[in-house]
């Protein structure tokens, strides 16, 4: 096993498949001859040239347009918005355009691409860079959903993403980007529509997505350590399409479901799990389905705000305990 | 406003004092008559087509709504006649003409219509959503403005691939005013794009006429320069005209030369749509645009050429019969069968969201 940061297996995933698929190019802001206000993508125009990787001007619906004409005619593109507060600018293309037109056409046309975008808080950029945006994804109809956790995710999924015949919004936590874990060596494509049980318990599920799954785990921790609970802890990973079998599997066992959420509290992605556990799983439930999330505010700048609201461990293990006793 | 003819002298007596463009473009040189009478025929096939469009409508054999450009006819069967078949369209919610030209049938553009299984879209798109990809259309947009970039996007294909197809994009006036249409021109003039973008200027962007919600007086070809782009003006009602400027657009797209952007002056008869009767319309402005119907002075045109009256009449005749067979067609087709309702929202043809 190798090590790689999160930022770097973007540009890893990227340049993997491009060197397998000619119909792969990259489009966005700075993410050429700059390599990504994040870093995350140096060195693809340098590889692939100026055909493929491509400098656009600020222009978010220009991109996600462009991206959308190609992907009808033949190349699956890679768009790249720069922090997912954007979409907003650009949602149009996103929700009516993208996710719509295979269905209006009865499936005459379809758009193999990608939406990268930068997503959630942590970084004490504010409430119009901070947002986690995944919930508005997963409410349109037509729309992957996928939020890795890990460089390995990173990698792995983004590569599934590129190759997958669907739309995709591709969520990169933007606190992650820093972080090293183990990668495999070679080729790595992984599978969309699979969460990952990353740490088995008896008591209580933890289900958490994105920068989320490391206070989960670490919330697990503490609970063995400190209060003799034993916690399962499962990465979503995607939440379109929705791994449910794994969910159910493990809440089946422990009789009991947190999830933890960075989106604002509202229709947030856990609002519908814990919708589904009730209608379908209710007879195996041994408590109420408690959800940890940011409250319904808009994210504040300072760090001591940002980190007050943001659900963290010591939040988690509190959920988990009210829900024990 | 009045008519494209008077219009041009207007514009000259007002140009020190409004800064208007160039004059608008009325005289082509005429194509041969073979491209001529496909050109009289597309037209006749759309006026026919949405016509009878107008009259299920009324019936109630069409709910929800209709965008008609009765009076447009020229613009879509110019370009229609000039492009390859490999070409790509795309177009808005007043798009059926557009959608026709490319030889797409009338039945499946009726028949999606009336919400039929022969219709296009299997009924699951609708008036405002036609596509033929087989075809090359590559849509109707119903969010003004959406499709100018996709336009550009599916020209970026054509020029990655090196296909030598150039992409088309119809729009109104009204779009204009909205962001996209000015980020797409920008991205297209920055990447050399092959792409054709064609401003249908009716005079009015819904209901409000769109010289009282727009800073210049010519909301396209006044915009052109912005992107480095030639001001082109043109009367939208002279088929002879808009087939020489599609053609000459369409060359340079494909020669490398870049993005073209067209605008042409025209009026529909009717209003924006069927819940519209159009009456903030002078009468006097309606009355003088009828009577340069495309149609009609189109006819006119060709007899004076020298072309036979009995085979303009035989055209008529026959797209009016396609007309009436494409209707019974699609009147007698069944009602979508509901099992697809829940397929083809994903390429695996379901619409399955869980395991």
């Amino acid at each position: 096993m190798a090590e790689l940061t999160y930022r770097d297996a973007v540009k890893t995933a990227i340049a993997q498949e491009m060197r397998r698929d000619e119909s792969v190019v990259f489009l966005g802001e700075d993410i050429a001859a700059a390599g990504g206000v994040f870093k995350t993508t140096g060195g693809l125009l340098e590889e692939f040239g100026g055909l493929r990787v491509r400098d656009t001007p600020i222009s978010e619906q220009a991109i996600l347009g462009a991206a959308a004409g190609a992907a009808m005619t033949g190349l699956k593109p890679i768009a790249e918005i720069m922090f997912s507060d954007f979409f907003a600018v650009c949602w149009d293309l996103v929700v009516n355009q993208i996710a719509k037109s295979r269905y209006m056409t009865d499936g005459q046309c379809s758009f193999p691409l990608v939406i990268r975008s930068a997503n959630g808080g942590g970084a004490r950029f504010g409430a119009q860079h901070s947002q986690s945006i995944e919930n508005w994804a997963m409410a349109v109809p037509g729309l992957k959903v996928v939020a890795p956790s890990s460089p390995a995710d990173v990698w792995g999924l983004l590569a599934a993403s590129i190759r997958d015949p669907d739309p995709v919004l591709f969520f990169e936590q933007k606190s992650l980007y820093g972080i090293k874990g183990e990668v495999p060596t070679g080729e790595h494509v992984d599978q969309l529509g699979k969460a990952k049980v990353l740490r088995e318990g008896s008591d209580v599920t933890i289900i958490a997505l994105a920068a989320m799954v490391q206070h989960a785990t670490a919330a697990a921790e503490i609970l063995a350590s400190q209060h003799g609970i034993s916690a399962e802890v499962i990465d979503v990973r995607s939440l379109v399409p929705l791994d449910l079998t794994t969910i159910y599997e493990s809440v089946t066992k422990t009789g009991r479901l947190v999830t933890v959420e960075e989106n604002p509290r509202l229709c947030g992605w856990g609002a519908e799990v814990s919708s589904l556990v009730s209608e379908e799983l209710f007879w195996n439930l041994d408590g109420p389905v408690v959800r940890v999330t940011t409250p319904h505010i808009p994210l504040p700048s300072a760090d001591a705000l940002e980190d007050a609201v943001l659900p963290s461990a010591p939040k988690i293990v509190d959920a988990v305990i009210g829900l024990a006793d | 406003m009045t008519p494209v003819a008077s219009k041009k002298a207007a514009s000259k007596k007002a140009a020190s004092k409004d800064k208007q463009p160039s004059a608008v473009i009325n005289e082509a040189n005429p194509p041969p008559t073979e491209v001529r009478l496909e050109m009289y025929r597309l037209m006749h096939a759309c006026r026919g087509m949405e016509q009878r469009a107008y009259e299920l409508f009324m019936q109630n054999l069409i709910k929800g709504t209709t965008h008609l450009a009765l009076g447009q006819e020229a613009i879509a069967a110019g370009f229609g006649a000039a492009m390859r078949e490999d070409d790509y369209t795309f177009c808005t919610y007043r798009g059926h003409n557009h959608t026709l030209v490319r030889g797409v049938s009338m039945t499946a553009i009726l028949g999606e219509l009336m919400g039929r299984e022969c219709g296009l879209l299997h009924g699951k798109g609708g008036s405002m959503h036609l596509m033929d990809l087989e075809k090359g259309v590559l849509g109707s947009y119903a969010i003004i403005g959406a499709h100018m970039p996709m336009a550009a996007g599916a020209a970026w294909s054509a020029q990655y691939r090196e296909s030598g197809q150039v992409a088309v994009c119809f729009f109104g006036d009204g779009t204009t005013n909205i962001g996209a249409f000015h980020e797409a021109l920008n991205f297209a003039a920055i990447w050399n794009l092959p792409v054709v973008y064609v401003c249908e200027n009716n005079l009015y962007m819904e209901y409000t006429p769109i010289k009282d919600v727009t800073a210049v007086p010519n909301p396209g070809a006044d915009r052109a320069g912005s992107y480095g782009l030639e001001s082109i003006l043109v009367d939208g009602n002279n088929v002879d005209v808009m087939y020489a400027t599609a053609k000459a657009a369409l060359d340079k797209a494909r020669q490398g030369g870049g993005p073209t952007l067209i605008e042409a002056l025209t009026y529909r008869h009717g209003g924006h749509s069927r819940a519209d009767p159009g009456k903030y319309r002078p009468d006097e402005e309606v009355a003088a645009w009828k009577k340069r119907d495309p149609l009609i002075t189109y006819r006119q045109e060709l007899l004076s050429s020298g072309v036979d009256a009995a085979e303009l009449d035989s055209i008529e005749a026959e797209q009016a019969a396609r007309v009436d067979k494409a209707e019974q067609t699609a009147r007698d087709s069944e009602t979508p069968s509901l099992d697809i309702t829940h397929t083809e929202l994903w390429a695996d043809g379901g619409s399955s969201w869980r395991n």
